[in-house]
């Protein structure tokens, strides 16, 4: 019901323009327009070409990442989102496609541009395998043998593949080349990044609205009636891992190559766990929730949080005196990350994309409130 | 080898859960373009005889035919490619789709795109979604629910539910209908809307349709043949003038050798 308002006195004449994404001109010059000025901010940073100074470049390392995890969340959300699955082993499939990427660019000299999509393909595979579980077990058991994805894979990573990936060190990563133009910079990554994380949320937003999107939300809704309208319910499943692992790879060999550098402690169980709070804090099963659950949870975790520990930790020895400073320094980021998320969920159960909706509903509806 | 007017046959079938017998031995057939009722009180095994047709229950011994070929060991999604379609007893909607979506998932058999082409909603992906829109816009006109097309299903009546539910069915195009208990729940008037599709159905389209119903009157006006089970076992099968003078069936559905004064009787026992 809500997804379909409109402008007041705005009529759709087909049904081609009633499954449009932009259904008004307006909507469409908005959505074209932000996408330019966002390609235009590297160039208005100290990083361009111009010499200007008005975007801070630290911004654009934050966007960067941003848009890295609006990819794997993408994925996640095209697996729990839409398809009811429930994975704790994201995080685990974001190793894969960094290390899959890494090694091929360092081993065998494989260019970036064919490293991603091998990557990619590489981890949708793995996923489907890990994603085989979900033919027997549903929800909670469904995510204790994703669980396993979790604690399998950077094993494997660590030890029996270490003359590869170089154990618990840190691997380099080359940089990406194109027709001679080095991509090492973060305002050159910008433009990989971006664009990346533009196409693949269409893609999601399109995968949305067809025949595999509704199938999809078939098998979350209702399996056992999906099944008997037709849909293989196991096939898309599997679908489901594949793409939302290879979503995961295609984040993971990004970020590799972002910062040049790979390392295993930033794919473990936490960064899995994140990634569903991003997701539900941004609105799983909405096409927005990545983008609004990632900025939102890197935003806290990166800028607001920081800002907030010194001057607590003044505050918070003197109250609590019985507690060892120390630990009470190492405690403030998870406590204020985890008292955030609780006091959020607690206003926005259905997570932002949702209030969005709401709130765009209002604005296009007006003069007229009802 | 098999009659050619036969569109289903249940050969024999039975099915078990652990010790019970939801189905023992029940064997009927269906014509081209007739309606069956089944009937039963609570527990015949009604509802397990219809999961039993789709491939969602599967029977031990026996064998279910559609069109005359062997469907026993089809999963039900395959089943639902060949024709089969049905509604369910405890509605089984798509809850947070709207009702457009809901008939619209149900096309999935008449599509064909992937994932991949899917996600670029170009050129035939694109074609498909509108061709495809446009059967199930006929469905919404038919059964009357062009004001509630984008109402998530959720929040809709039961009436309304069941309503979009037997639309999704549709919008499958199939060439047996299963309808577990159409009207269950519904007042008078929504029964009578709902009668009024089925008998629509039944005729513009020469659907065959298997119907579960409680109601007596409404099975003797809709239905062309009964089949009635008890406790897992055909009890009887014939005309609806039949059925109503069947000794076994009088007793099934009271107990004890009674003549039922009306068709209404039947049905205040049976709930
Ligand atoms: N999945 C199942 N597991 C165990 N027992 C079942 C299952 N499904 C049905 N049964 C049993 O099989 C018998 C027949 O049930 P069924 O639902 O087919 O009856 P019904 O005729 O549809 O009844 P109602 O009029 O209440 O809908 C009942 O005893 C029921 O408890
Ligand atoms: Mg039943």
């Amino acid at each position: 019901m809500s997804a379909n308002i409109r402008p007041s006195g705005v009529f759709d004449t087909s049904y081609a323009q009633d499954i449009a994404l932009n259904r008004t001109r307006t909507d469409k010059w908005l959505s074209n327009g932000l996408f330019v000025v966002l390609l235009l901010l590297p160039l208005l940073s100290s990083e361009g070409p111009l010499g200007l100074n008005i975007v801070p470049s630290l911004w654009i390392g934050t966007l960067n990442r941003i848009a890295i995890f609006v990819i794997a969340v993408q994925g996640l959300n095209i697996l729990t989102g839409y398809c009811g699955q429930i994975s704790l082993g994201h995080a685990a499939f974001m190793a894969i496609g960094a290390y899959t990427g890494a090694i091929l660019g360092r081993e065998l000299g494989m260019t970036f541009w064919l490293a991603l999509p091998v990557a990619a393909l590489v981890t949708g595979i793995v996923g489907l395998i890990f994603g085989l579980p979900s033919l027997r077990v549903k929800g909670f058991y469904l995510a204790m043998a994703t669980l396993a994805a979790q604690f399998i894979i950077p094993w494997l990573l660590r030890y029996p593949l270490e003359p590869l990936t170089n154990g618990s060190r840190p691997l380099d990563v080359p940089v990406p080349n194109l027709f001679g133009i080095s991509f090492a910079a973060d305002g050159a990554m910008f433009y990989i990044i971006i664009p990346a994380a533009v196409f693949l949320s269409l893609a999601a937003r399109n995968i949305l609205r067809s025949r595999v999107g509704r199938a999809l939300i078939s098998v979350r809704d209702n399996d056992i009636a999906a099944e008997q309208m037709g849909i293989n319910v196991f096939n898309y499943k599997l679908l489901a891992f594949f793409v939302a692992a290879m979503f995961a790879g295609i984040a993971g060999c990004l970020s590799a190559y972002n910062t040049n550098s790979v390392s295993l402690d930033t794919f473990l169980l936490d960064q899995s766990i994140a990634m569903l709070a991003m997701l539900v804090i941004g609105g799983a099963g909405y096409p927005l929730g990545p983008l609004f659950g990632v900025t939102f949870v890197l935003l806290l975790q990166q800028i607001i949080i920081p800002a907030l520990i010194p001057p607590l930790n003044n505050v918070l020895p003197g109250l609590l005196p019985f507690i060892n400073p120390v630990n009470i320094y190492a405690a403030l980021s998870p406590l204020i990350f985890g008292l955030a998320l609780a006091i959020f969920l607690v206003f926005n159960p259905r997570g932002l994309a949702h209030r969005w909706e709401i709130i765009k509903i209002a604005w296009k509806l007006r003069p007229f409130s009802h | 080898m098999e009659d050619s007017t036969v569109k289903l046959h249940v050969d024999n079938i039975s099915l078990s859960f652990g010790g019970i017998k939801a189905l023992q031995s029940v064997g009927f057939s269906v014509q081209h373009g007739q309606i069956v009722a089944v009937i039963g009180p609570n527990g015949a095994g009604k509802t397990s005889l219809i999961n039993s047709i789709t491939g969602f229950y599967r029977p031990q011994i026996g064998a279910i035919r559609l069109d005359g070929v062997d469907i026993t060991h089809l999963p039900p999604y395959k089943r639902a490619q060949l024709g089969i379609a049905r509604t369910f007893q405890n509605i089984a909607l798509y809850t947070n789709m709207t009702a457009l979506d809901n008939l619209m998932a149900a096309r999935h058999i008449h599509m064909k795109a992937n994932a991949l082409t899917a996600a670029l909603f170009y050129g035939p992906a694109r074609r498909e979604e509108i061709a495809n829109r446009e059967r199930v816009e006929e469905i919404i006109d038919f059964l009357e629910m062009e004001n509630i097309r984008k109402t998530i299903v959720g929040n809709l009546s039961y009436g309304l539910r069941k309503r979009v539910e037997l639309g999704r069915a549709l919008a499958l195009e199939p060439s047996l209908l299963l309808l577990d208990e159409p009207m269950a729940g519904m007042n008078v008037e929504e029964k009578e809307d709902m009668a009024r599709f089925i008998l629509d159905i039944h005729e513009r389209q020469k659907m065959t349709i298997v119907l579960i119903e409680h109601d007596m009157g409404l099975v003797m006006d809709i239905s062309q043949r009964v089949v009635a089970i008890d406790f897992g076992i055909k009890i009887a099968e014939g005309t609806p003038d039949e059925i109503k003078q069947d000794e076994h069936v009088i007793k099934a559905y009271l107990g004890q050798e009674v003549q039922p004064e009306n068709a209404a009787d039947l049905q205040a026992v049976s709930e």
